[in-house]
């Protein structure tokens, strides 16, 4: 009955899935190119944000062509308006990756030494996103609220990095480097407030409510 | 708390020997715009006519339960049928004008419930027609016939006439489903206009327009009230699976 329509839902679904997976990539790039020494990571990291932000510009117009052509009630309603809402944190996902390339290649940050704990702050975002991504697809209640329960340990991570970094600053070293992985942390904890958006968002379609 | 115009229990409506309604229990709450929707035959006609007591004229059909207005039930009270349907009145899903001049078609009421002077008609007739915004459009046309106006007029002159006998309660039975986008874009926002002082029921086959003006909204399937309540809710998350089903187009 209705065939096409049903069919576009699958497209979006698939698509949700795709951007979702780029901005994991470019996670775990970004941070293999901080502390690997691998520039060429960073590049990549660059690429996929041109690729993630034309993925979401795609879906964002297939939800308002679906909005208009199908006027959406109910569950499908909750889906492509959860969809458009939760895109643009996914987009922004893949422009904090690239963010930190750009910093990486700008300041020669590859190779890093984690004395601010942000291989783990990076773990725990990634891991984040990857729930927040997979709760949306699947409509899994439980696994978005533990995204959102463990925002609070990347709070935490950052929260430790800004003590390190407020001992260690005129101490010998180098404090410009110091602010410069100061920022990577800050990206990591904004990827870890997008992925709790998503969570929210994917909640938003099993319960319809928009509560923050 | 808000107030019960029309409170229908337990109500069970019958063909002859087919049962249309089933234990129906609807509270229709004064100025709101209560919608009733759910595919051909699911008996929600059934109900808008039970409620002016427009069924009585079927035969075969017989109810039980009761339908309150006003805390006096309609069909066991002591209201007469006539006072009933000055106090409930009905917009039908084709525009139905008499094919006499506007001007009559509005008085007719009027004149039925006894009054005769023209002064009073006349003001009638105005106030009528400007509640159902056309009012403009036809002052100058008074003594011209009914059938000559446009679907969308000729409705919101049913509209001014049911309005003339100063009902309490307007039925619309798919009011605009015989027109076009324009007046139904028209009699939607006269209906949001009417309910500051009326309690309206509506029937419709368009389900955006039951989102775009009814506070309330039930879902009728075979014979069943399945889900009633708010129309926000009933739209974004409906409670029940069939009621998904029905709204999202996956049958009906």
């Amino acid at each position: 009955m209705r065939t096409r329509f049903d069919k576009e839902l699958d497209h979006l679904h698939e698509a949700m899935e795709e951007i979702g997976q780029l901005c994991k990539e470019s996670i775990s790039e970004s941070t293999d190119a901080l502390f690997t020494g691998n520039y060429h990571k960073a590049e990549d990291t660059i690429n996929l944000h041109h690729r993630i932000h034309k993925a979401e510009r795609d879906i964002e117009e297939t939800c308002l062509r679906l909005l208009m052509e199908q006027q959406p009630v109910a569950t499908d309603l909750r889906i492509i308006s959860a969809s458009l809402k939760a895109v643009y944190d996914l987009e922004r996902i893949g422009e904090i990756g690239a963010d930190i390339a750009e910093l990486i290649l700008k300041e020669h940050l590859s190779d890093a030494n984690d004395m601010l704990n942000l291989k783990s702050m990076s773990q725990i975002a990634t891991c984040m996103v990857n729930d927040a991504v997979t709760a949306l697809a699947n409509q899994n209640v439980e696994l978005a609220k533990a995204v959102i329960d463990r925002d609070d340990q990347v709070d935490e991570g950052f929260g430790k990095a800004k003590a390190f970094l407020i001992d260690n600053f005129n101490k010998d070293g180098n404090p410009e480097y110091l602010i410069n992985l100061m920022m990577v942390a800050k990206y990591f904890e904004k990827i870890g407030d997008h992925a709790v958006n998503i969570a929210k968002w994917s909640l938003f379609v099993t319960t319809g409510k928009t509560g923050r | 708390m808000m107030e019960d115009k029309i409170t229908i229990k337990k109500l069970n409506l019958y063909y002859s020997d087919f049962h249309a309604l089933h234990d129906i229990n609807v509270h229709i709450q004064k100025n709101e715009i209560t919608a009733f929707i759910g595919p051909s035959g699911c008996g929600k006609s059934s109900l808008l006519r039970s409620l002016n007591r427009m069924n009585d004229l079927v035969e075969g059909c017989r109810i039980d339960g009761s339908i309150k207005l006003d805390g006096t039930d309609i069909y066991n009270g002591d209201l007469d049928v006539t006072v009933l349907r000055q106090r409930v009145g009905m917009v039908f899903q084709r525009p139905n004008p008499f094919p006499m001049s506007v001007y009559d078609n509005v008085a007719y009421g009027p004149r039925i419930h006894g009054i005769t002077e023209k002064k009073e008609l006349d003001e009638i007739v105005e106030t009528s027609l400007k509640q159902a915004a056309i009012w403009d459009d036809l002052k100058d046309r008074l003594k011209k016939s009914a059938l000559g106006l446009s679907g969308g007029q000729q409705q919101r002159l049913c509209i001014a006439r049911a309005l003339a006998v100063k009902p309490e309660v307007l039925l619309m039975d798919e009011p605009t489903s015989a027109l076009d986008p324009i007046s139904t874009s028209k009699i939607e926002e006269l209906a949001l206009e009417l309910k500051k002082n009326y309690t309206i029921v509506i029937v419709t086959h368009n389900m955006q327009q039951a989102v775009r003006i009814s506070d309330k909204t039930g879902f009728f399937l075979l014979g069943d009230l399945v889900e009633f309540g708010e129309t926000d809710q009933l739209f974004s998350m409906p409670k029940d699976e069939r009621t998904e089903k029905y709204i999202t187009g996956r049958f009906g």
